[in-house]
């Protein structure tokens, strides 16, 4: 790879050798693709995970009205990446994504705050939103990204209320992309990214060609917080609304819910005196 | 070391024990505040390389707090500009991150301001679906409870207000807001005032963000912003700190009393619905506080659908035994026979405390100065016997905007300061109903400091306001600031309170859970104290340490140090529910509420 110092002298370069010119054009173009990557991050309005979840009288779901929410940890930390791949000049465009009712807006606004360079907000509401799985969510992902020419999807690896850990990986299936997941570092090299991923026995490092999906783990960064000057510069900052047809996605639900319950109620220890009352116990209850 | 032992013997009886046993020295007081306030960041030096430039915007007024006094000033700011056909930028800036999410009251509305303020409020869906069908008010013995009349005259009377749930109706008056054009910004703590050289208030700067829990810069460190207008409106709510900080900068409460408050703790219930009889108020005195410990509760029946009742606890903070916990009174209070009933079989899932100042006619301080106006809960117009304050701050927010609109539109405006000084907003109080209102029943707060207590107060109210309704001549004081009030340990006896049977009343941590509150662990905590041996010196050695019971969030307790035998005292803020009562009753008057960074606080859901 020719090493970079300033266009003027390449140029003079190319002009002067036409060898030299042709294998500089050809790494001028490879970088010129990573510092123009495009970025779709999606970001998830979900209930405030400092809030105690209450469950609707009918087990039908959890109440949501009025509720505090924000945006998924998960998503913040996806988005900071972003922001911070734009700051070291390689991605040149983020464009941030939410699927859901009105109110999503606000968290399409919040990544706005933090660096997006605009939003697109599908607009889902009511029950369909209530049925909404990560399949519909990652059919409107994937054809975004191709709309978009995104050549960088990174979303959290998770969302604090449903927990599926799921839309990242099939949105990469559906684009037929590669997928790096969990991901708690991701650096450039060449003309790939290098990922490492946290998984239950320890870390490993992935090598993955763009375009790609990453999904964000918690350790990868800390997001920064939306300041008020940017809050207010993100207000002039586009937002397209569509809707999920405009995607060719039917929301027609793929799983019915059947039921929502509180976790059982934990029941009081008993104390024991001595070692012969505690076998004594554990015999009666037929766990020994 | 001397002389906190010689503030201890000024201050009474001398808990000798207590001083022998929780006396540290200097060394090995443990550092607690580290917040900038108390710490000043130019004379430290891992803040030296730091770039404290504030981006700053200009606007025409600036609005702090986005509660009912604070979203009524915008409102009327921009209804007289829209019909003048005049330009004005009003900005609100409040801390909670969506608008309603901090605010918390019983609460049985007045329409009076409201009806003036927005007279369609039914058609643009206003929140208020629960009118006030049955009135009752009871004296409570130990077994019994005893019906008091509430004839109409009595502040308490009820007849045409709402049952509310504040929360949504102030999130509704934030929407009524914003489509006047009305810039609001929630997430936005302010932590600063500004002032031009000439002394006038400039404007106000928000909170920084991202400093570490021991006080340095981390990486996301960002300054705050500055907002510049002609005139500030310091709509804080009870007790708010920045008013605190103007009280003393500008002489503001020279000619008026302390201010007094109460505590009021508040649950959401979700009820059996033979139980349930949308409309109903109730109030209660007496049991479980004796005669001279002035306190009360509500039981408050909303009709929105589900079978909700608000119920809540308020106990003054003129209180003088150190023992007293307001959590457990309230929560002991649930147990009684005729209320009992109520709970059983039902559901908690809402919990929340906030100050309320109780002070009103004799505390009112000066409400305009130059830059800046006082509204609503902050200088205070609570009617305590009417036990209502919304619609006077929703009222006072209105009037203080007319007054400004007619000052910055007078093209013969002469100020003599940069700040604007809107001289003729206390005069437009001072003739509204409002002030009327107060007055009239100034005495009834104070009539309790008389040997009677509750007797005496309940013998005032019916007779002499009945009869006279506040034209009285005479004016109460009422005796100086609660924080003096508090007698030493040693001369009062502990309470047994009973322990929580986790279906009707509950324990303290479980209910702070229900409030959703949280704040970023690693920030200085915004609890202060000014300094930070006092604490255990004179609170836990004189008197026991009430903050560990007045807290409604658990935020302080004293735990034991390495060696076992020395406390100290550990601040949990990031369980505070943003009440200030703390800041209100620390008889050393040491701990200062200060705003915690962007996004923390209570999560209240229509409380």
């Amino acid at each position: 790879m020719w090493p970079i110092f300033d266009y003027g002298r390449f140029v003079s370069i190319i002009s002067s050798s036409d060898v030299y010119g042709v294998v500089w054009m050809r790494s001028l173009a490879q970088l010129h693709k990573m510092a123009n990557l495009r970025v779709l991050v999606g970001v998830k309005r979900v209930i405030d995970y400092a809030v105690k979840i209450r469950v609707k009288p009918d087990n039908s779901g959890v109440v949501t009205d009025g509720v505090k929410h924000s945006m998924n940890p998960f998503c913040e930390i996806a988005m900071e990446e972003a922001v911070r791949l734009k700051e070291k000049k390689l991605a040149k465009e983020i464009i941030a994504v939410s699927c859901g009712p009105a109110q999503a807006q606000e968290t399409i606004r919040t990544a706005l705050a933090m660096g997006a360079d605009r939003g697109i907000h599908v607009e889902v509401t009511g029950k369909e939103y209530e049925n909404m799985t990560p399949l519909h969510v990652s059919k409107i992902m994937a054809k975004l990204a191709q709309d978009q020419e995104a050549n960088l999807v990174i979303l959290g690896k998770q969302s604090i209320d449903g927990d599926n850990n799921q839309t990242g990986q099939m949105t990469a299936a559906l684009l037929d992309w590669p997928q790096a997941t969990f991901a708690s570092e991701v650096t450039k090299e060449n003309d790939h990214l290098k990922v490492v991923r946290e998984i239950d026995g320890g870390l490993e490092t992935v090598k993955v060609t763009l375009p790609a999906v990453i999904t964000a783990d918690l350790r990868l960064n800390e997001p920064r917080y939306a300041t008020l000057p940017n809050i207010m510069k993100a207000k002039k900052k586009k937002i397209a609304k569509h809707k999920a047809a405009d995607f060719g996605v039917d929301l027609t639900p793929t799983l019915e819910v059947v039921g929502v319950e509180d976790p059982p109620v934990r029941q009081a220890g008993q104390k024991v005196e001595s070692t012969e009352e505690l076998v004594a116990k554990l015999k009666d209850s037929g766990v020994v | 070391m001397a002389a906190l032992l010689g503030s201890a013997l000024k201050a009474g009886r001398f808990a000798r024990a207590g001083v022998r046993l929780f006396c540290t020295n200097n060394a090995a007081t443990p550092k607690i505040t580290t917040h900038w306030s108390v710490l000043p960041r130019d004379k430290d030096s891992r803040w030296s390389d730091v770039d404290m430039e504030r981006v700053s915007d200009e606007v025409d007024v600036c609005i702090v707090g986005a509660g009912p006094a604070g979203l009524s000033a915008a409102i009327r700011l921009k209804q007289l500009a829209q019909q003048q056909d005049k330009e004005l930028r009003v900005l609100v800036l409040e801390k909670a991150t969506e608008v309603g999410l901090h605010t918390l009251s019983g609460a049985c509305l007045e329409p009076h301001a409201l009806d003036e303020l927005i007279p369609d409020w039914k058609d643009r869906g206003a929140p208020m679906h629960t009118p006030v069908t049955e009135d009752r008010f009871n004296l409570l013995t130990e077994k019994y409870k005893i019906p008091l009349p509430i004839l109409p005259g009595l502040p308490m009377h009820n007849s045409g207000n709402y049952v509310v749930r504040l929360g949504n109706f102030v999130r509704w008056l934030g929407e009524q807001a914003e489509e006047l054009e009305v810039e609001v910004y929630p997430g936005c703590p302010v932590t600063e005032v500004l002032y031009h050289e000439d002394g006038s208030v400039k404007g106000v700067a928000t909170s920084d963000v991202g400093i570490g829990k021991d006080g340095a810069p981390k990486d996301s460190f960002e300054r705050g912003m500055e907002f510049h207008s002609k005139v500030v409106i310091f709509a804080e709510g009870c007790h708010g700190h920045l008013a605190k900080q103007l009280y003393k900068n500008l002489d503001l409460r020279k000619n008026c009393e302390p201010q007094t408050y109460a505590i009021g703790l508040k649950e959401l219930w979700e009820v059996d619905p033979a139980q349930h009889k949308p409309g109903k108020v109730e109030h209660t005195v007496g049991w479980p506080l004796d005669r001279m410990t002035y306190g009360g509760s509500f039981i408050y029946h909303l009709g929105e659908g589900e079978p909700l009742v608000a119920v809540g606890y308020v106990l003054g903070l003129d209180y003088s035994n150190p023992y007293i916990s307001p959590f457990k009174e309230f929560q002991r209070w649930k147990h009684h026979p005729a209320v009992k009933p109520t709970f059983e079989g039902g559901k908690r899932i809402a919990y929340g405390a906030r100050a309320l100042n109780e002070g009103g006619f004799q505390s009112i301080p000066q409400l305009a100065f130059p830059g800046g106006c006082l509204i609503g809960c902050s200088p205070g117009f609570m009617n305590v016997p009417k036990i209502k304050g919304t619609h006077n701050a929703m009222k006072s927010g209105m009037i203080c905007a007319e007054a400004i609109f007619d000052k910055l539109t007078d093209e013969n405006l002469q100020s003599e300061t940069q700040g604007v000084f809107v001289d003729d907003y206390e005069q437009r109080m001072k003739d509204s109903w409002v002030w009327k209102e107060i007055k009239s029943v100034r005495n009834v707060r104070p009539s309790f400091h008389s040997p009677l207590g509750l007797y005496g107060t309940l013998l005032y109210t019916g007779v002499f306001y009945y009869l006279f309704r506040g034209k009285e001549p005479w004016t109460f004081s009422h005796g100086g600031a609660d924080y003096k009030r508090l007698k030493p340990a040693s001369e009062c006896t502990p309470i047994e309170y009973p322990k929580p049977d986790n279906k009707i009343s509950f324990d303290l941590l479980s209910s702070v859970a229900l409030s959703g509150t949280n704040h970023e662990g690693d920030q200085p905590a915004h609890l202060t104290l000014m300094n930070d041996e006092v604490p255990v010196n004179q609170n836990l050695g004189i008197y026991d340490g009430p903050e560990q019971r007045f807290c409604p969030a658990g935020v302080y307790e004293y735990v034991p140090m390495e060696d076992g035998k020395t406390m100290r005292l550990q601040i949990n803020a990031q369980n505070c529910v943003h009440c200030k009562t703390c800041d209100i009753k620390d008889p050393s008057q040491n701990i200062n509420w200060v705003t915690p960074e962007a996004g923390g606080g209570p999560a209240y859901n229509g409380m």
